[in-house]
């Protein structure tokens, strides 16, 4: 009983300084968060999901200051998008494109409540909710419960460019908590980027709907400063034929953790959720995903890099649930990571959980250091340390990056990939 | 052109002597080959010259046109001129085969302090030494030696000699692992490189390669040192007759 009025005291503190808005579509979700919040109360380490990682900074009633690092330049220049744009978690209008694209409709959670948005009541906190019942996801209730701000996208065709969504801080005690809700529609595809750091500290929760034959494209780099504490959730929901490939570039960081919630309705769907995280020194980076096939013949892949150093941590915890009837399941799941000395750590937690006889689920998880045979194969050639180095991490991370299908996009990535090798690489060069 | 003189080099990691003073000296334009049984220390030397980790250099010096090798860093050796085709090529998976070598290629221009080759300049060259050497676009395009078949490996060091032109080249075995038509390949990729300014050392097993790429020098090594010395004849002379009897002679 002690540890639950603990909880509850904190939970208390954690929720004082909001303003929690009543009414609206949105209204009876967020009360509904609240019981469910309440019930599970803020994160422990104690808890099974959060051994590896401490909750403390994301408990914590007020954000650690986070200075704003004004150096990454714009990535994906090359690409024509519609680009909205969050200032410290506040949608900022002059900032951003006129919302008008064919094929989607845009709508501002800050002014949903208002309007009579039929299709974003069926969607919020609906997939957060359901993403609930095996695992508790505490700042998930807690964002639905308390955002202000966010999109409500309704993708209804073939969308001609990609939509950006472009986060950008400029306080260094912004606490921003972002709540998107995305519906494609029927036979309707989309390619979203998110960008940026949104504050210093940011609870970020994506719920994708993706109906028959629809297909959404997720590419994520999430911005790099060192001090910023965050937390997303993606709860994406697949019916038949649908397709979803999330892709997530992270560097730098105390405190990130990414969680993917991922079900299959309907059959002969493809989810694929990849993410490749470089840290340096005091960074904590974790992977928690969770994904349920609940319909034949999917097709689910998770592929997740990580290269650490300087007592950099990395942790990825990842499970695939068949369903009993889920028969022709393809299930994979890869972790890796690179140790680049010997101070760093990887902790992984694969999970498989099948209740149907005829699938194919395979698993794996590594960690190594740089492969001293292939190294010194390139430094034979006159190939330098530092590009030798270079080439060989940005070939472990390849695997992950090939997830993004856009070759442009993914060329992108890899090239902030390698900026961030060449600013980080080791004294000896 | 390369200059060793009484090599002595241990493992790091255990007391075991591999090359107990060896004494050899490549002239600029020649081209030596070293015979000799299994673990006589053939490779080791490649690999010692090369720079490799692992081992411990305990006695004696080895120069390239008298520049000390010992000192340098391996990438700071294959600047310098000096190329080892592996016995045993490296699979490097997710690194490409053409940015490998446009890397390699223009980190020894910059380190002889040329200017770097465009990548069209780069293109054209390659296209034009793949093409002799039968290597297709296809190939260039995948990952290094991933998936490669052992012919396809080997052509892939010539290659890559051809490309970098360097001065001194080793071939470690390049000739295992192949058929008739590949080492014959191989071999024609090799004698296109022969060059006043350009010198061999082939480790060999077998008489077979030196058919192809013939050699002004023969030597035999046995348990770490050269122990007969002499001119293509003695290529012969071990495959008639294998290496006992020479070893006998020398003993």
């Amino acid at each position: 009983m002690a540890q639950v009025q603990v909880r509850s005291d904190a939970l208390d503190a954690r929720l004082a300084g909001f303003d929690l808005p009543k009414g609206g579509f949105s209204g009876a979700a967020r009360q509904a968060a609240l019981l469910r919040l309440n019930k599970m109360g803020l994160p422990g380490r104690r808890d099974e999901y959060w051994r590896y990682t401490d909750p403390k900074l994301l408990n914590s009633d007020t954000p650690l200051a986070s200075t704003a690092l004004r150096v990454e330049a714009p990535i994906f220049t090359g690409k024509d998008k519609l680009r909205l744009v969050f200032v410290d978690g506040v949608f900022d209008a002059e900032a951003s494109d006129a919302a008008a694209l064919s094929g989607v409709e845009i709508t501002r959670l800050a002014q949903a409540d208002a309007q009579d948005i039929h299709w974003a009541g069926a969607v919020y906190g609906v997939l957060e909710q359901a993403g609930q019942s095996a695992v508790p996801r505490p700042f998930a209730a807690l964002n639905t419960a308390a955002a202000k701000d966010g999109l409500l996208i309704r993708v209804t065709g073939r969308v001609s460019k990609p939509l950006h969504i472009s986060y950008r801080q400029k306080s260094n005690s912004s606490d921003a908590m972002l709540h998107h809700c995305i519906k494609v529609e029927e036979g309707a595809d989309l390619t979203l980027l998110e960008t940026g750091i949104a504050g210093a500290r940011s609870n970020i929760v994506m719920e994708v709907d993706v109906a028959k034959g629809g297909k959404l494209h997720h590419i994520r780099p999430q911005g790099r400063s060192h001090g910023k504490q965050l937390i997303t959730h993606i709860f994406a929901r697949l019916a038949e034929d649908a397709l979803f490939k999330s892709f997530t570039l992270s560097m730098n960081g105390i405190l990130t953790r990414n969680e993917a919630v991922i079900e299959f309705t309907g059959d002969d769907a493809v989810a694929h959720v990849a993410g490749a995280a470089v840290g340096d020194g005091d960074f904590h980076h974790d992977d928690t995903v969770f994904i349920t096939h609940d319909a034949e013949r999917c097709e689910s892949r998770q592929v997740f890099k990580k290269v650490l150093k300087n007592g950099a941590v990395g942790v990825f915890q990842g499970k695939i649930l068949v369903k009993p009837g889920a028969q022709k399941t393809d299930g994979y799941q890869i972790s890796q990571s690179l140790l680049l000395d010997e101070d760093s750590q990887f902790l992984a937690k694969p999970e498989l959980e099948i209740y149907a006889d005829d699938v194919v689920c395979s698993h794996g998880s590594t960690s190594g250091a740089i492969d001293e045979g292939a190294l010194f194969y390139l430094l034979s050639r006159g190939v330098t340390i530092r590009d030798a180095e270079s080439l060989l991490v940005l070939a472990f991370l390849a695997e992950a990056i090939a997830e993004i299908e856009d070759a442009a996009l993914a060329e992108d990535i890899r090239a902030r990939m390698e900026d961030w090798l060449h600013r980080h690489e080791s004294p000896k060069g | 052109m390369l200059k060793i003189k009484n090599l002595h080099v241990k493992l790091e990691e255990e007391d075991k002597a591999i090359l107990k003073g060896v004494d050899l000296t490549v002239e600029a334009g020649s081209v030596h080959a070293i015979m000799g049984p299994n673990g006589s220390g053939k490779s080791t030397l490649s690999y010692v010259l090369a720079g490799k980790g692992g081992y411990e250099v305990t006695d004696g010096s080895a120069e390239l046109e008298g520049v000390d090798l010992l000192e340098m860093e391996p990438e700071a050796r294959a600047a310098a001129g000096l190329f080892l085709a592996f016995q045993y090529p490296v699979e490097i998976p997710g690194v490409g085969n053409m940015t490998f070598l446009r890397t390699a290629v223009n980190a020894q221009r910059k380190a002889r302090g040329e200017d770097e080759l465009s990548a069209g300049e780069f293109l054209k060259l390659i296209r034009e030494k793949a093409k002799a050497l039968n290597i297709d676009a296809e190939m260039m395009k995948r990952p290094v030696n991933v998936g490669f078949s052992g012919g396809e490996k080997k052509r892939n060091e010539i290659l890559q000699m051809a490309m970098l032109e360097p001065k001194m080249c080793i071939l470690d075995e390049t000739d295992s692992g192949l058929d008739v038509d590949a080492m014959k390949l191989v071999a024609e990729g090799v004698n296109a490189l022969r060059a006043a300014g350009r010198s061999f050392l082939v480790i060999t097993h077998y008489q077979r390669l030196l058919d192809h790429i013939k050699p002004d020098f023969v030597h035999i090594m046995a348990d770490g040192r050269i122990v007969k010395s002499g001119g293509p004849e003695l290529a012969l002379e071990v495959e008639q007759n294998g290496y006992a009897d020479i070893l006998a002679e020398v003993a």
